[in-house]
């Protein structure tokens, strides 16, 4: 019996799994993909939001300046790639000019400093590659890019070093309420066996899918609107100088649009558009959503260059008919954290700081963990400074061989990723915690190595190892296996 | 303790290792495959002593190790090998040759400088160190260009490899990468890999290429697909992939002169895998940080007539320098490459010839619109014995017989006519030391004619 199930692992399931490991409570992090951050958390703009963009009177406008100044502080304490990048609002007309003196009021209102709005000129001496016909732009200090995936997997590996359970690979079916507790009917994704979970508390967090958990105790409060977003990721080498901070054109209803920043890894992305989808497991681009953000992306810098671009992916964002985040108590012992849509990403420390004071008014006892232990650090070989490499590398041998070349990964950051709370299970897991196949090669050089690691690390067959979700699989069999042929 | 590998025995050097290799080496070679191994034997040949191969794979050989296939050496042995026993034939040949060789190891950075370039260093053997050297050969190879740059639609399904990391998985890891299998573009690696797919026991259903024209050797064309009865759809691309966890389906549609598909021709094919053979990138990043100009046209270094780069010392050769199409070009070229670098390294000494250099005058090839690039991009004639070999690739293919011409203003410095020639077959000519003697500019225009 768990005091509290949290149903979804991605940035909102994270952060409440950290926030509530701080308390002596028994917690499972419940997720149906096998690793945390696997839906809307991995594949979005990678942005820390100023708060500029949502109403005041929204869930959205209340938790997002909050949000941004936990994010940073979290990204210091659990050492997550980030940076504080600013960023720019770009009006092309008086219209559009208006618009931003709306955002400046409303992003007073929601708490933003440093807002300022300035002339188109002033704009290209800070970002000499943006349009011309940009007349003006909203300067929105505080906010800055992350590496999301990371974010949310150092909260959930300091939750499970603090006693929360991961439970991945495991598909909530059904789910009803038994007196005094949750019953949970769940699959088991690979291997299709059932199981059941029991807990006092239930925490939906289930994304994209959120409504539909919500609907297994009460009646239907709001929709899911899948929406699709699709986007570029440019090499930063290849690619050039083109933006210090993120670029967004004015918001629109349709959402914050085509945006262009920088990444912590030194590329940039260009992204996304908003697409109505019914299929909310379908992550495919396509070629219309891509000459659309191109020709967007290039009315903001004329001279983007997407002949550089290494990847392109596609996320599929939580919108819903309620039109903000639908934090409620919604039946017994049962609190929705659900439809949380951009800028869901920065607002998930609120949004656990919320859940954690629903609980508390639902009766939960909360009680200090006193051996809590926070704080995270991952040694990336890039960041170890020139003087100290020849010593590292002569301590620990493992980081002085470079297994990503196109970015600098060493074998010792990735068997220091298998080592940790929540080892990695594929080659994407790999590449997430440790970087590798980031670069320009995607993986072309490095995936056969990763996989070897991987193999040699947790003691499994390659056979058996998937480049990302469950059955993924790389390799169908060895060669000369006469059960591998077709012919 | 740190261990380099000299002559095939393991030498232990000390703890010291980093002060004692600070300026060990003469020439310091970058990439142990068939380019490296060539410029780093030459430059030996050539009366170079302190010699050091830095190779990232664990054996020297570099791709060539994964090529199983027949078809290397024709032109420089004049026997057909495949591509472990070309490699072999240059490894054996370091054997006596007191060239240091440290494999499993990584080149970070160069920093270039006029009293010799340094270089940091790092494996798990020899730790992390800082190297100089008089000469550096770049022959780093070059990489495969991915699903990412060329924008294909669909999932991201597993099943999903450029056509050179299925090579390694098969050739080298023992491991099937599919069964039922379709290439994306006709790239020399990708048609290889269609009859290895066959052999091991795959169906391959088709090769796709979005051009009008083949981009691989016609040899292989019809080696590697019509004698396996692999369809081959040019003017087609891949539109869409279909798949959760692996590729189940891909749509395959023709498309116009513009690239874009052609509503209607959608076939659907119901396969595991894809192969990407999209195009190979010279992989510069390294010549990148040292500052090395570039030629965007090949993605490599713009060099000189022996191979060196706008960096005094710093040479490049093989598919770092521009993509080859075969081996035996590339041995020749580098060979080049390493005698260039013996002779700066031996000619250093004598500072009068070091001040009669800077500031040489030189010749740039320049290209039309028929040709998509040469190397060298730029030669200085002095230095020319009696002729030089200029690499090109043309633009478009030409099914009827053409000249190249090089002009001097309006006049022609030299014609060379060709039967046949298509971007997939890099084309060479040899200017005479006679002819560049006579050039009145400093430009030579290279382009595509009718016969008169």
């Amino acid at each position: 019996m768990f005091d509290v199930a949290i149903i979804g692992a991605g940035v909102v399931g994270c952060a409440v799994a950290y926030e509530l490991s701080q308390y002596e409570l028994r917690v499972a992090l419940i997720e149906k993909e096998n690793d945390v951050a696997m839906g809307a958390s991995r594949a979005n703009t990678a942005i820390i939001h100023g708060g500029y963009d949502p109403e005041p009177h929204t869930m959205m406008g209340k938790l997002n300046v909050e949000g941004m100044h936990r994010c940073f502080e979290l990204c210091e304490e659990l050492d997550v790639e980030h940076k504080k990048t600013g960023s720019w609002v770009v009006a092309f007309d008086e219209e559009q000019r208006v618009t931003l003196q709306m955002l400046l009021v409303q992003g007073i209102a929601n708490g933003c400093e440093g807002l300022d709005i300035l002339e188109g000129d002033v704009v290209r001496l800070q970002e000499p590659n943006l349009s011309d016909e940009i007349v003006a732009a909203l300067w929105v200090p505080e906010s800055g890019v992350l590496n999301p995936w990371e974010f949310a997997l150092a909260m959930a590996e300091v939750a499970v070093r603090n006693g929360v359970i991961f439970m991945p690979n495991t598909d909530v079916r059904d789910l009803s309420w038994r007196e005094d507790h949750y019953e949970m009917g769940a699959r088991v994704v690979c291997s299709g066996d059932e199981t059941t979970i029991r807990a006092r508390h239930v925490i939906n967090a289930a994304g994209v899918e959120s409504d539909r958990i919500h609907n297994m105790v009460a009646p239907p409060a709001f929709e899911i609107v899948p929406t699709r977003g699709e986007y570029y990721i440019l090499d930063g080498t290849a690619a050039g100088h083109v933006v210090r901070s993120v670029v967004f054109p004015c918001p629109t209803r349709a959402g914050k649009g085509v945006t262009i920043s920088p990444t912590i890894h030194g590329d940039y992305l260009v992204g996304p558009n908003a697409e109505v989808i019914d299929d909310r497991t379908d992550t495919s681009v396509t070629r219309s959503a891509l000459l659309d953000i191109a020709d967007k992306a290039r009315r903001v810098v004329p001279d983007l260059d997407l002949r550089t671009s290494i990847r392109n992916f596609a996320g599929v964002r939580s919108n819903s008919t309620y039109g903000d985040f639908f934090i409620e108590k919604s039946a017994t012992n049962f609190i929705d954290l659900a439809a949380i849509k951009s800028p869901g990403l920065t607002c998930a420390p609120a949004i656990a700081r919320v859940a954690r004071k629903m609980l508390c008014e639902e009766g939960i006892p909360m009680e200090r963990r006193v051996l809590w232990r926070g704080g995270r650090r991952v040694i990336r070989f890039k960041e170890i400074p020139e003087e100290e490499r020849a010593a590292f590398v002569r301590a620990h041998p493992l980081y002085g061989r470079v297994i990503c070349r196109c970015e600098t990964i060493t074998e010792g950051e990735i068997v220091a990723a298998m080592k940790r709370e929540i080892p990695p299970v594929s080659i994407d897991g790999v590449k997430r915690r440790a970087g590798t196949g980031m670069g320009r090669c995607q993986g072309g050089f490095c995936g056969p190595r990763v996989l070897e690691i991987i193999a040699r690390e947790s003691g499994r067959d390659p056979l058996c190892i998937e480049e990302d979700g469950c059955g993924s699989f790389m390799l169908i069999g060895e060669t000369k296996d006469p059960t591998c042929r077709e012919i | 303790m740190s261990v380099v590998e000299t002559n095939g025995k393991q030498t232990v050097l000390d703890g010291m290792v980093a002060i004692e290799m600070l300026d060990k080496y003469e020439l310091i070679v970058i990439g142990g495959g068939p380019a490296g191994l060539s410029a780093a034997l030459s430059a030996r040949e050539h009366g170079l002593k302190r010699i050091l191969i830095v190779e990232r794979d664990v054996d020297l050989g570099g791709i060539r190790n994964q090529c199983i296939h027949n078809g290397f050496g024709l032109h420089y042995f004049g026997e057909e090998l495949t591509g472990p026993e070309y490699a072999a034939k240059f490894v054996d040949r370091l054997e006596g040759q007191s060239i240091d060789v440290l494999c499993d190891a990584m080149v970070l950075e160069i920093i270039p400088g006029e009293d010799g370039h340094v270089l940091r260093l790092m494996s798990m053997e020899a730790g992390y160190c800082t190297v100089r050297s008089r000469a550096i050969v770049l022959a780093m190879g070059c990489r495969e260009r991915t699903r990412g740059a060329i924008q294909i639609p669909g999932t991201r399904a597993a099943g999903i490899f450029t056509a050179g990391t299925a090579q390694r998985y098969v050739n080298i890891e023992g491991y099937m990468v599919g069964r039922r299998v379709i290439i994306l573009g006709s790239g020399d690696i990708g048609l290889i890999m269609a009859r290895r797919m066959v052999l091991e026991g795959a169906k391959v259903l088709a090769c796709v290429e979005i051009m009008p024209y083949p981009g691989g050797l016609a040899r292989n064309i019809v080696q590697c697909l019509q004698d396996f009865d692999v369809p081959l759809y040019l003017s087609h691309t891949i539109t869409k992939i279909e798949g959760k966890e692996r590729v189940e389906k891909v749509t395959v549609q023709e498309v116009n002169d513009r690239f874009e598909p052609i509503e209607g021709t959608e076939k659907v094919f119901d396969v595991d895998t894809v192969l990407l053979s999209v195009g190979l990138i010279p992989e510069n990043e390294l010549s990148h940080v040292a500052g090395v100009e570039m030629d965007a046209k090949t993605s490599g270094p713009i060099v000189f007539e022996n191979g060196e780069t706008s960096i005094p010392g710093i040479f490049a050769c093989g598919n770092v320098l521009h993509v080859h199409d075969l081996v035996d070009f590339v041995t020749t070229e580098s060979e080049g490459a390493g005698r260039a670098a013996a002779e700066y390294v031996l000619r250093q000494e004598d500072t009068t010839h070091v001040r009669m250099c800077e500031n040489e005058s030189y010749i740039s090839l320049v290209i039309d619109e028929s040709v998509a690039y040469t190397v060298p991009q730029r030669i200085r004639v002095l230095r020319i014995d009696d002729g030089v070999r200029v690499f090109f690739r043309v633009k478009a293919p030409h099914k009827t017989p053409k000249r190249i011409v090089f002009r001097d203003g309006e006049r022609i410095v030299a014609s060379f006519r060709r039967p046949y020639m298509t971007p997939g077959e890099m084309e060479h000519v040899t200017l005479q030391r006679a002819e560049l003697d006579n050039v009145s500019g400093n430009e030579l225009l290279i382009s595509v004619e009718e016969i008169r």
